[in-house]
């Protein structure tokens, strides 16, 4: 004797569970060959990414525009860890713990950022996270432990698509819940007027921290998946361009809306991968490619700058008891 | 006790002094008008008993706690609560949410209950909305909960933002000309209203309010500003007829 | 560390510092118009330093044998021409459309339009990643004082940039669009009603700016190398630079120029080592924002509740 809800989340977790074994099983099979299985880990590590992003500049309508020195600090911590701290039998094991110290890090450096974020808005702060940006990326190329500007190499390829798949799950329900929470609406109502937020009882200092924290710490999940994809990382994988296509991912999505952020990395992603044989084919240069991401950001600007989603949000990602037109009774047990 | 004790309160801007040596003691259960002329300074003191200034000089307290130099949500959390003179909602966020947020400072939840959504949290959140509601229900809103805020007329949007400052579960509410913009019919409803939910709520009300007839039915006593100084206090039969009111008045604009 | 040293490096930081002012000027001057932060500007610098590049070996080539300094003035002119239309461009194409919208929109499209620039150099055939250089147009005998070396290059830097900085703050302060460009930073709604044509007067100022710009990357191009990711960099040193002075202010520009240029010069000196530059001039921009953002000639702007 099921009762709704029971049966709701049996199913979901079904449904998840089928996704896991798909996302274990695929790579091993004829259906997909290496470089799909890529593309599709680039989109889950854009799409957690994205996510993260959206937190900062979409629901709390901040100005984070150097978010690749979170993703930097994760990556990094990751593959220090891996590469000098865990013996290699013990790697499958450590790698997802890896991830969540490099996670972890990032969270802190998050928190620092969220400082400067008490006393300054707009302009301002967009110029102070891009500061810290420039900052980790110069305070990681003198850094001879972490191999300088020639970075490190030999990261071991650890990152399969099935820990994409969790890492892009556990993302989306820890945002979704996140924005649906106390903390959330604190979030949205200080992008709304941050005065009267105050006014009515937020604390926006810790709403702020809450919100740095988060986001940093997916941008180093991600920034620890990277690592142990490519294998190789230096500091100026993690600059204004990187940056810059986080950006483009979370405005051509939609602001404040993670159904638009999974859309956004898709179809970035998707986007660059196909014109890679598309300018071969024309002739082109491949450098042009990297003309796509700022060009998209300006014309997404000028001419949709909600993005697809705009600030609407799939049903799937609200809370069942938050959803249009079902009304709570009674509290629920 | 005395629920509110300000005294000596003071501000300037510059070099302008915006309040000047304002006094009041609140009892709880009163209801209290601030009136007078535009520019007199009652936003400004509402502004300094809310905390968005801190101010020069003076002393307020609740309850026998001190609230000066508290950051805002602290005052909040102590149990005052305001509504402005231009409606200051959420525009874009939902008529529910603009009262869900409101319920920030009385949640115990820490950051990794949002995060999990235990079930735990899930209570809270059932407790919220459900109390959420049952303001809104009060206020004639239940029919529009999810719509935006910047989509309701006038009128309603001001009853919301009344709804609004209640979900912080005050034991003070400032209200800062809470009938502006309403013609007299209108504005003795909303007047009803305010008495109706201070006896349902158990509040303490100050007022701010620039049409003296609207408060002389309702509150018990009036303070009278102008320039940032206290002119008069007593009861509306005093303030009624006395002169430095009158004079303060005359020649004003009656802007409804 | 001697005198001498000390002094040698003083005057090379007066070179960098005032190419630092040059374009610290043009972020300042949009910024006290639009307050906007225009991120484009330091790669319409690269662009500027590229456009002398070319219209150099252009002169060079069809007036073989006319003096250098006939070829240089004829560079620095057009290179001014060039990039001040270019940036007028920009200004119509991506940043008048957005003059209503939400500032994170202009702050993004401007990031936007500077990597556009960036990538699109590195992906024109003609000019690529390779760095280039200007040839020198302007050797001649070094002066020595006192063990100190100054190049005709150097010297000429320091008065030319002076002389341009003189003649905008002339502009600014007495002629008619000067004072309109003032007037809109005051109030920029008010402007158009009595009759200024505000247009107009914005892509003015953004063609100042890039004008002003070019003179500093026509003498950035024959001391130093040039690539098209250089805009990164110096772009930000310069945008430091102007919000040391306090954005907005052209004075402060200058100022916060040539205090720049001392960060980078001499903190190698002292921190013997050349790596830590960039955390230096970051985390100065970092304490500044925090703690005094309006820079040091700027006036705090009052907030109202």
């Amino acid at each position: 004797m099921m009762s709704d809800r029971t049966r709701y989340t049996v199913v979901r977790m079904a449904a998840l569970l089928c996704g896991l074994a798909i996302a274990i099983i695929l790579p091993r099979t004829v259906l997909i060959n290496p470089y799909i299985e890529l593309v599709l880990k680039y989109i889950g590590i854009n799409m957690v990414l994205t996510v993260s992003l959206n937190l900062v500049n979409g629901y709390m309508g901040e100005f984070s525009v150097g978010h690749a020195g979170f993703m930097a600090v994760g990556a990094y911590t990751s593959a220090v860890l891996t590469l000098f701290f865990i013996p290699p039998e013990w790697e499958m094991w450590c790698f997802p713990l890896s991830i969540l110290a490099g996670g972890a890090v990032s969270a802190v450096a998050g928190v620092l950022l969220a400082f400067p974020s008490f006393r300054t808005r707009g302009d301002y702060l967009a110029i102070v996270t891009l500061a810290f940006n420039m900052i980790i990326k110069s305070a990681l190329e003198n850094m001879p432990a972490v191999g300088g500007p020639r970075g490190l190499t030999g990261i071991h390829k650890l990152t399969t698509l099935a820990w994409v798949y969790v890492a892009v799950v556990a993302s989306v329900w820890i945002v979704r819940n996140f924005v649906n929470s106390n903390l959330g609406r604190g979030v949205t109502a200080i992008r709304d007027d941050e005065s009267v937020a105050g006014l009515v009882g937020v604390n926006s200092r810790r709403a702020k921290v809450a919100v740095f924290a988060l986001s940093a710490f997916l941008a180093g999940v991600a920034g620890a998946l990277f690592a142990h994809e490519i294998q190789f990382i230096n500091p100026r994988s993690f600059t204004l361009i990187k940056s810059t296509e986080m950006l483009v991912m979370v405005y051509l999505g939609g602001v404040a809306s993670i159904g638009g952020s999974l859309l956004g990395a898709t179809v970035y992603t998707l986007l660059l991968e196909g014109l890679r044989p598309t300018l071969q084919i024309l002739g082109i240069s491949q450098e042009w490619r990297q003309v796509v991401a700022p060009l998209m950001l300006i014309l997404l600007m000028i001419f949709r700058p909600r993005g697809i989603m705009g600030m609407r949000e799939f049903r799937l990602f609200k809370p069942r008891d938050e959803r249009r037109g079902k009304p709570v009774k009674e509290a629920e047990p | 006790m005395s629920l509110l004790t300000v005294q000596g309160l003071s501000h300037s801007f510059g070099g302008l002094k915006a309040v000047s040596d304002f006094n009041v003691t609140l009892e709880p259960g009163e209801l209290v008008a601030v009136i007078g002329p535009n520019g007199a300074g009652k936003t400004t003191v509402f502004n300094l008993l809310t905390g968005v200034y801190k101010a020069d000089a003076g002393i307020v307290t609740l309850d026998g706690r001190n609230l000066v130099g508290l950051p805002a949500h602290r005052i909040v959390a102590s149990g005052v609560s305001r509504t402005f003179q231009n409606i200051r909602l959420f525009r874009e966020l939902s008529v529910l949410d603009n009262v869900r947020v409101a319920h920030y400072s009385r949640s115990r939840a820490s950051l990794h209950h949002m995060l999990f959504r235990t079930s735990h949290y899930r209570r809270e959140e059932a407790r919220v909305r459900v109390s959420s509601e049952a303001l809104l229900e009060e206020f004639g809103l239940a029919d529009v909960i999810h719509a935006s805020a910047s989509s309701l007329p006038y009128g309603r949007q001001r009853r919301l933002e009344i709804a609004r400052a209640l979900a912080s579960r005050p034991r003070l509410l400032l209200l800062d000309e809470p009938a502006a913009g309403m013609n007299p019919h209108e504005a003795e409803d909303m007047m009803r209203l305010i008495l109706h939910i201070r006896d349902k709520y158990k509040l303490t009300i100050l007022l701010i309010e620039h049409q003296m007839r609207v408060v002389m039915g309702a509150a018990e006593r009036i303070i009278v500003l102008h320039f940032g100084e206290t002119i008069a206090e007593g009861t509306p039969e005093d303030i009624r007829s006395h002169p430095a009111v009158i004079e303060a008045y005359l020649g004003r604009e009656d802007t409804a | 560390m001697t005198i001498q040293l000390l002094l040698q490096q003083s005057f090379n930081a007066l070179q960098l510092g005032s190419v630092y002012a040059l374009i610290a000027l043009g972020y300042t001057m949009v910024y006290g118009i639009l307050t906007m932060i225009n991120f484009a500007h330091g790669d319409i610098f690269t662009v500027s330093c590229y456009l002398a590049l070319w219209f150099s070996s252009l002169f060079l080539a069809i007036w073989a044998g006319s003096p250098p300094a006939l070829v240089f003035a004829a560079t620095v002119v057009c290179a001014m021409l060039s990039t001040a239309a270019i940036a007028v461009i920009i200004e119509r194409l991506a940043y008048k459309p957005l003059r209503q919208a939400p500032r994170v929109s202009a702050v993004i499209t401007a990031l936007g339009v500077g990597l556009l620039i960036e990538n699109t150099m590195v992906a024109i055939p003609g000019i690529g990643p390779e760095p280039r250089v200007i040839p020198n147009l302007l050797s001649g005998t070094d002066l020595q004082i006192g063990g100190i070396t100054l190049s005709m290059a150097q010297l000429l830097t320091i008065v030319v940039s002076a002389v341009a900085m003189i003649i905008l703050d002339a502009i600014v302060r007495k002629t008619r669009v000067g004072i309109a460009m003032r007037a809109i930073s005051w109030d920029s709604r008010i402007v158009p009603l009595m009759g200024v044509p505000i247009d107009r007067i914005i892509s003015i100022t953004f063609a100042l700016g890039a004008a002003v710009a070019a003179v500093g990357g026509t003498m950035f191009g024959m001391a130093y190398q040039m690539d098209p990711y250089m805009g990164i960099r110096i772009g930000w040193w310069a945008f430091i630079s102007a919000v040391v002075g306090g954005i907005g202010n052209i004075r402060g520009a200058m100022l916060g120029g040539f205090v720049l240029g001392f960060v980078e010069i001499l903190t190698p000196t002292v921190l013997r080592s050349s790596s830590y530059r960039d955390m230096v001039a970051f985390g100065l921009l970092l304490l500044l924002l925090v703690f005094r953002p309006t820079g040091i000639l700027g006036r705090p702007a009052a907030q109202k509740i």
